[in-house]
This record gives structure tokens, C-alpha cells and sequence, in this order.
């Protein structure tokens, strides 16, 4: 890219030339979509009870998770699919999938990351997410003069978890990482807790299946005063072919505690769609602070709209403490299909919510995306930032609620919504909903939708630039305030990404 | 798609007591056509996405509720020193005796009811075309059932710039008055009328008016909607703009038990302009509903719709606008304001200001606010000697200023400012 380009991110935490350069080399057409050749476990096709007990089974449950699988999917069966959406897209065939495949070589749990199958280790490395102790991810050279910058990293491969790192080193810490399927068998008091507590069972359809199916996910307790020592991520591959992914991320930050969790996903290219139905919960205790990071970079079917990731994903964060904060940033660039609305329930006086977003439709990609700030405490703030960019034939919905209940005096939102429509066939909607019941609170709502404009592309232009990466810069800018909000890897990524989704956008 | 049964026995019981005129005539058929419509939607319930934060239940049951009368000496009046062509409706019943004669300069006026009796008429291609159309992408059955049950209205078309603005007023004299009227009004091509209505009009009113703009035309529509504390209204403009013609609509609600405004507009025309205005008061039992649906097909035009509401002693106000915008409507401008002022901590309201944008060379913006009144600015004018009632009211005044300039004749922008400082300060 440009001098320009390199001027704006040198301001950022020390984000050097290399690092640029690095981001560079990644540009390219959808880079991850190859597909690891290794034997699997598959359930059988389709959806029933039986399935159910054999996924369950599968991650030596005991007979009380069972049974809550059980009870959503008989609800789930119960359900019809949500249409409300601006999305089209074919009838999904429930029946006509996996709900679970899980590698051969991880029947027998490794007991630590050396025993783990080889070739697996050298597709999250492929994916410059390496599962060794290492300082930093790598892709991110220019991370290494931030300091000792950590990431603990649990690693998804379609139904399973791979492995977690630096599991000991905050063990140490109290702080307890490790993939769903663990905790259940390990903690079980904690899950059965908080499990459901934040997305009950019956909250939609996507969640109640999600609820009967999940295999696995990231669990993670902070305890009461502890600042987490590293950042904790999770990365989520879809490689086996015609299976859904199911995962349930929960976060329990104790009183007092703060984490970090970013939060990746790619899969291969298909000409098939593939369902991808998540489920992440996060608990929020008196004064604790979640930072939640997403990247997503699920395929996101080709130019004309052949495959991709249908991903339906519930998100929601309960500000249970009083003055707790979370603040949900998301990059959200893949996938054929998006329906994801990372909420707040701000419960506790003086807690905070923050939404910030990027979401991208190029070419046939439908997203419908936004957030929810419900107001239920004294003093509650939030704040919504979303950025939404829609090329080619693109339909890029933003669809958001605030709403101020009676006792939620002297609250405080502010929410900005802008579009950016490349091309004159693709849309940009905004959807909010506004609900005030008080009045000592004060709600503000923006939006405004535009086309890039002319006098900086042709500024860009000028400057020698072509067309192609004058609007990548332009949508950068566009972009800003949300990549700020993200931690510095996610941020050199984003932008990168920003660039990659746009590609043959123009003219 | 056919109705459960519940749907359809609640249809069935609201227009039991509706009966649609016979005699035929080209009115007939569009009347059948719309009852057709009806059929087959049902009427709005509680669970409808479109009815969300209005409960519906009030208008569409059989009778409507008993209402007790308003002393008229208390109705807002705010036309009354202006030289106007006053035509009176009293429960949905055009008045001969207390209204105007038919004739105005360069206008046609006829009653609905006579024209329907004629197997051509102009007014063919425009009643309940412009409703039908509004069907989509949402349903308005209520509309669809003043199509086909509406026994009263004019018909007004205008040839050229009609010499004083036809005055609508409305009465009533009954508790339990179902009052259904629609009006059409087609301007030709470079003429200008300007339509002012007044008044409750029934303890339950629902009310149509379709407006189609030939090229260049130019409308202009004040309503004021009486300050009866008790009555129900319904009320859709549907309207057509062609090329380079000018829409402009302002709504004055001073109180009702429920108002529900739906103004749907299409700008077929390039260079077309619609704005769309309204000043809601609210006090106790007060539920007031501002829904509006602006399409844009034309290329260059521009679209605006200023909402204000000023609520107190848990009144509820209500703001559902949308702007569409259609592929190929390039260089649109579409502007989109809800406020509301909460008087105390009981007052509601609920707004969902919508985009959708099918073309890229667009400036389309909406803003949103909700909040008390500035303590600072109040505290101002205490601290200048003004008493707290009466700096509240100049602060609600200044609130309410910018839908209210969305007026353009000032003799009537004056009139309206005029009533509602009488009230407020």
C-alpha cells in the first residue's frame, strides 16, 4: 500500500513497517480456503435424539447435560426458522447434514499439545495460528516490541477442541481456559450455573439448536480481582465437508476481573453451504470488564454466490455487577450468510455496553447484523458504532435495538450507523429499534448511508494509486474508529481484511 | 395465503355492521376490488411487526368504543380568520347546509358519493389505485377497508392554482360514531391547491386521502386534529409525485386517545419533493402513532420527514418512518428527524427510523433523540425572571419549531405557532 496507509497505522501501538509488509504479502483472494486432508469421525447424517445422545456420549457427558440437550432439541423440533431477516437464501435442509465429525487421531483425548496429531498442528500453524507456547501469534511480527505480549489459544477443528495452550500458566493465575467438553466433566457446578443463564434454551431457534448440538467451545472463569496475565483466543476451523459447527463459548468474569478473548474463524472453500450456528454467553460480576474481539473470515462463497458459511450466531453479555463493562468489537467480512446481534443486558447500575462493528458484503454475501443494549439498571451507558460496506451485489442490514426501561433512570446511548454502498447493485439497510421509558435518560441515534467519496478516491488517484486500493484506503478511513477498538493483532488483520473482502469490488 | 379462523372472525365482526352502497358505477367495482384486498389480509393485530408499539385492537373492533362529546368552544380552531372554501363533515356525513358551495376557481369539487354513480369519471384511476399500490411491501388493511366501506369524501381535481385552500372540517355529535370518508385529489400538471383539515371527526375516524401530482403540481396539507381527549383516528395519505412536483404534508395532534398517521409516498418523477411533517402534544391517555413510507424511483429527489413529540403524564408517542430507495434512484436526498421531549418520567416513546437503499449515489441520514427538557436553557430563562411554566412552554415552542417551519405559507405557520403558544405559555 501507500505512505499514507503506513502514516495512520504508525500512530497505532507500535505497529511497524515489517508489520505492514507482512499484511501486505497476506492480500490475496480468500486465503484460507484449502482444506486438510485427514481421517474422520462422523455421526450420521441428519438431526434426532439419537444424535443428541451420540454427540453427548461422544464428550463423556453426564446424564444432567444430556438431559438439557434433550430438552432443547425436543423445543427445537417444536420451532419454526425466523424469517424477519433480510436474507435470502435457500430452504436449510437440517437432515442433510453432520452435526458432528471430529479427526480420528483425537478419539483418544492427547494428553498435551506434543501428542496431538501432527498434520493438525500444521493446519492451525498454515493458519498462522501455531499451537505452541510462544510469545506471539505469528503473522504479527511487529507485536514483538508491544513487550511480552501472550496468547493463550484454544484451537476448534470442526466438532472438537484441539488443544488449549498456556493452560498451566493460568492455572496459576486461578483462571480456568479450556474447551466446553472439559469444563462440563471438570467443573460441572460452574456449568451448570451459568450455562443457559445468559441465552436460555428457548431464546431462538438458532440457539435452541445450538443448545441441543454444541460440541465444543472455549470456557473461561476469571476469578474474583484477577486480571487475566494473557489474551485468550480461540480459533474455529471448519474443514469436514457438509457438517455444521456448533460451538458455545461461555465467560464467567468474577467480581473485579478483567480478560480479554479474541475470537477467529476460517473454513475451506465448498460449493456447498455449510451451517454454522453458535452460541456465545458472557457473565459479568460487580466492576469486571470483558474485552470481546471477533474476526470473521468464514468462506464466503464465490463471486457468484456459490458456497459459503450460512452463520447464525447469538451473542449476548450479562452486566450482572454493578458498574461492570463489555465491549463487543467484530470484524465481519466472511461468510455467505450473517445473522448476528452481540447484545448487552445491562442489568447492574452503572454498567456498560459497547458495540463496535465492521461488517462486509461483497459480491452475493447477505449480512444482517447489529446489536441489542437493553437498559435495566440506574446510570447505565452504551454506545454503538457500526460501520457497514456493501459491494457488488451485496445486501448489508443493520438491525438494532436500545431500549430504556422505567428504572434504568439517568441512562445514556449514543448510536451511529453508517453505510457505504461501492457500486449501484448492492444495498445498505439500517433497521433500528428505539424504545424510551423514562425520560431522565437520553437516547441518540444516527445514520447516514453514502457512496465512497469522489474528491478522496480522486486524491488516492492522484497520488498513484490504483483504483482497487484507493478504495480500500478510503474504506479504512471509513472504518477507523472501529479498528481502533480492536487489540493491535486483530487490528493489522482487520484492516488487511478490509482490503482482501473489497477485491474486485471496482469497476 | 388464507387467514386463521381467528382472523377471520374478527373481519367478519368488523364489517358486519358495514355495508358497501349499491348503485353500481365505476365506484362499485373499485369498492368489490378493495373489499377483495381485505379479505385477504385481515385485519392488523397486536402481533403484527407494522403494529408493534400500537396496539390496533381499538380500531378494529365491530363498534367502535362509546366516546362522550367534546364542548366544541374547547376544539382547536385553527383556521378560523382564514379565507378558506369550508366543506363540513359531521360523523362522516358531508354537511350541505353548513359548508361552501362546490365552487372554487380552477378546481373541480364533486362528492364522492354522486361521482361514484357514473360509469366514467376521472377520479377512476386514482381511488383506491394509490391504496392498492401501498399494499406493499406492507400491509394496511385499515385502508383497505375505508376503500371499500367509505361512504362519503370529495373529489377534487385541480386545473390550475386554486385562489384559497379548501377547508375540511369535521364534527361530531355522536358516543359511537364510525366515521369512514376518503378523499381523492389529482393536480394537474402545474397546478397548486392547498388542503386544511380540521377537527374530530367521529368518536372513531378513519380516514383516506390519495393525492396524485401530475407534473410540476404542487400540495400543500395542514391538518389539525382537534383536541378531543377520547376519539380514535386511523388516517393514510397515499401519494404520487411525477416530475419535478412538490408534496408537502404537516400534522398537528393535540390530543386523542389514538392516532395512528400513515403517510405512504412514492416519487415516481425525477426532481420530486415530499416532506412530511408533525407536531404531537400528548397528555395522560394519549397514544399517537407517526407512521411514514417514503419510495424513491425518481433520480434527484429529495425527502424529508420531521417528527416531533412533546409528551407528559405517561402519553405515549410513536415513530415508524421508512425511506426506500429504489435501484437507479441516483443523486436521492433523503433526511429523516424523530424527537421527542419527555415532560416526566412516565411518558413513552418508541421510534424505528428505517433505511433501505438500493442505489449508491445517495445522501440518506436519519437522527433520533429522546430525552427531558434542557435544565440548562430552562434555568436560563428562570434566571431572566421568566416563570417556570411559562419558559417550559417556550423551550416546548422552540422544540416543536422546525416541524412546524416545515409550513410554507406563513399565514398559516402563524396560525398554527399562534394556537399552540395560547396553550403552552
Amino acid at each position: 500500500m501507500t505512505e499514507l496507509v503506513l502514516e495512520e497505522s504508525e500512530v497505532r501501538d507500535g505497529v511497524d513497517r515489517e508489520t505492514i509488509e507482512t499484511v501486505q504479502a497476506m492480500a490475496g483472494k480468500y486465503k484460507y480456503g484449502w482444506e486438510t486432508d485427514i481421517e474422520m469421525d462422523y455421526a450420521p447424517k441428519g438431526l434426532s435424539e439419537d444424535i443428541v445422545r451420540l454427540i453427548s456420549a461422544k464428550n463423556s457427558e453426564p446424564e444432567w447435560m444430556l438431559d438439557w440437550r434433550l430438552s432443547a432439541y425436543r423445543r427445537w423440533a417444536q420451532m419454526k426458522e425466523p424469517e424477519w431477516a433480510m436474507l435470502h437464501y435457500p430452504k436449510i435442509d437440517y437432515q442433510n447434514q453432520y452435526y458432528y465429525a471430529s479427526p480420528k487421531s483425537m478419539a483418544v483425548k492427547p494428553k498435551s499439545l506434543d501428542e496431538v496429531d501432527p498434520k493438525l498442528l500444521a493446519t492451525y500453524a498454515k493458519l498462522g495460528i501455531p499451537l505452541k507456547e510462544q510469545l506471539i501469534l505469528a503473522g504479527v511480527e511487529g507485536a514483538e516490541e508491544a513487550g511480552e505480549r501472550k496468547v493463550a489459544v484454544d484451537a476448534v477443528f470442526d466438532s472438537v477442541s484441539v488443544g488449549t495452550t498456556f493452560q498451566k500458566e493460568l492455572a496459576k493465575a486461578g483462571v480456568i481456559f479450556c474447551s466446553i467438553s472439559e469444563v462440563v466433566r471438570e467443573h460441572p457446578e460452574l456449568v451448570k450455573k451459568y450455562l443457559g443463564s445468559v441465552v436460555p434454551q428457548s431464546d431462538n431457534y438458532f440457539a435452541t439448536l445450538n443448545s441441543a448440538v454444541f460440541s465444543d467451545g472455549s470456557f473461561v472463569y476469571i476469578p474474583e480481582g484477577v486480571r487475566c496475565p494473557m489474551e485468550l483466543s480461540t480459533y474455529f476451523r471448519i474443514n469436514a465437508e457438509n457438517t455444521g459447527q456448533f460451538e458455545r463459548t461461555l465467560i464467567v468474569a468474577d467480581k473485579g476481573s478483567y480478560v480479554s478473548y479474541l475470537e477467529g474463524c476460517t473454513a475451506p472453500k465448498r460449493d456447498t453451504n455449510q451451517l454454522h450456528a453458535a452460541v456465545v454467553e458472557l457473565v459479568l460480576l460487580d466492576d469486571a470488564e470483558i474485552k470481546y474481539s471477533t474476526v470473521q473470515n468464514w468462506y464466503p462463497g464465490d463471486e457468484n454466490g456459490v458456497g459459503g458459511i450460512y452463520n447464525f450466531v447469538t451473542k449476548r453479555a450479562d452486566c450482572r455487577g454493578p458498574r461492570s463493562k463489555v465491549m463487543w468489537t467484530q470484524v465481519e467480512t466472511g461468510s455467505a450468510i450473517t445473522w448476528k446481534y452481540p447484545s448487552c443486558i445491562l442489568r447492574g447500575d452503572d454498567s456498560q455496553g459497547e458495540f463496535y462493528s465492521i461488517a462486509i458484503a461483497n459480491n452475493a454475501q447477505q449480512a444482517d447484523t447489529g446489536t441489542k443494549m437493553v437498559h435495566l439498571g440506574k446510570n447505565t451507558k452504551s454506545r454503538i458504532v457500526s460501520k457497514g460496506i456493501s459491494a457488488g451485489r451485496a445486501q448489508n442490514t443493520y438491525r438494532g435495538l436500545v431500549s430504556m426501561h422505567p428504572k434504568a433512570t439517568n441512562s445514556r446511548n449514543y448510536t451511529q450507523c453508517d453505510s457505504l454502498l461501492i457500486g449501484d447493485k448492492c444495498g445498505a439497510h439500517t433497521v433500528p429499534y428505539i424504545e424510551v421509558k423514562n425520560n431522565s435518560s437520553r437516547v441518540e441515534h444516527e445514520a447516514t448511508t453514502s457512496k465512497v467519496d469522489e474528491d478522496q478516491l480522486f486524491y488516492c488517484r492522484s497520488r498513484g494509486m490504483d483504483e482497487e486500493e484507493a478504495v480500500a484506503l478510503v474504506v479504512n478511513g471509513f472504518c477507523k474508529e472501529v479498528l481502533q477498538a480492536l487489540p493491535m493483532e486483530f487490528a493489522v488483520e482487520a484492516q488487511s481484511l478490509v482490503a482482501i473482502s473489497l477485491e474486485g469490488s471496482v469497476g | 395465503m388464507l387467514l386463521d379462523v381467528a382472523k377471520r372472525d374478527a373481519l367478519a365482526a368488523r364489517i358486519a355492521n358495514l355495508s358497501i352502497p349499491t348503485g353500481g358505477g365505476w365506484l362499485g367495482a373499485a369498492r368489490a376490488e378493495a373489499l377483495a384486498r381485505l379479505l385477504a389480509m385481515g385485519l392488523p393485530g397486536k402481533r403484527d411487526e407494522y403494529w408493534r408499539y400500537t396496539d390496533p385492537s381499538s380500531l378494529t373492533t365491530a363498534v367502535p368504543p362509546k366516546t362522550p362529546l367534546f364542548a366544541t368552544d374547547n376544539e382547536l380552531m385553527p383556521f378560523s380568520g382564514l379565507d378558506r372554501l369550508k366543506l363540513v363533515f359531521i360523523d362522516g356525513v358531508f354537511d350541505a347546509v353548513q359548508s361552501d358551495d362546490l365552487a372554487l376557481a380552477g378546481v373541480e369539487i364533486e362528492r364522492l358519493g354522486i361521482a361514484g354513480r357514473s360509469d366514467i369519471h376521472w377520479a377512476q384511476s386514482l381511488y383506491g389505485v394509490l391504496e392498492a399500490r401501498g399494499q406493499m411491501p406492507v400491509e394496511r388493511p385499515l385502508s383497505a377497508l375505508n376503500s371499500a366501506f367509505a361512504t362519503d369524501g370529495v373529489l377534487v381535481r385541480v386545473k390550475g392554482n386554486a385562489e384559497r385552500p379548501i377547508s375540511l372540517i369535521y364534527h361530531s355529535n355522536s358516543e359511537n360514531s364510525d366515521a369512514i370518508l376518503h378523499h381523492c385529489v389529482s393536480v394537474e400538471e402545474g397546478a397548486e391547491i392547498t388542503i386544511l383539515e380540521n377537527g374530530p371527526a367521529g368518536a372513531r375516524f378513519n380516514k383516506v386521502i390519495e393525492v396524485d401530482l401530475a407534473k410540476g403540481a404542487r400540495f400543500h396539507h395542514i391538518s389539525a386534529q382537534g383536541r378531543n381527549h377520547q376519539c380514535r383516528a386511523v388516517t393514510h395519505i397515499f401519494a404520487r409525485l411525477a416530475e419535478g412536483a412538490l408534496f408537502k404534508s404537516f400534522t398537528l395532534t393535540a390530543n386523542s386517545l389514538l392516532t395512528r398517521n400513515e403517510a405512504v409516498i412514492e416519487l415516481l418523477g425525477d426532481d420530486a419533493m415530499a416532506h412530511v411533517a408533525g407536531a404531537a402534544l400528548g397528555d395522560r391517555n394519549f397514544h399517537h402513532d407517526d407512521t411514514v413510507f417514503v419510495t424513491h424511483a425518481g433520480q434527484r429527489c429529495e425527502s424529508r420527514q420531521v417528527f416531533k413529540n412533546v409528551l407528559k403524564n405517561g402519553a405515549v408517542g410513536v415513530f415508524q418512518g421508512k425511506i426506500l430507495v429504489k435501484n437507479g434512484a441516483q443523486k436521492t436526498d433523503g433526511y429523516q428527524i424523530s424527537q421527542s421531549l419527555l415532560l416526566d418520567g412516565d411518558s413513552q416513546f418508541f421510534a424505528k427510523p428505517e433505511l433501505e437503499i438500493y442505489a449508491d449515489d445517495v445522501k440518506c441520514s436519519h437522527g433520533s433523540t429522546s430525552g427531558a427538557i434542557d435544565e440548562t436553557a430552562l434555568f436560563y430563562l428562570r434566571s431572566r425572571g421568566v416563570p417556570t411554566q411559562m419558559a417550559q412552554g417556550l423551550l416546548v415552542l422552540a422544540f416543536l419549531a422546525e416541524a412546524i417551519s416545515e409550513i410554507d405559507d406563513n399565514s398559516i405557520s402563524d396560525l398554527i405557532r399562534a394556537q399552540l403558544e395560547g396553550w403552552l405559555v
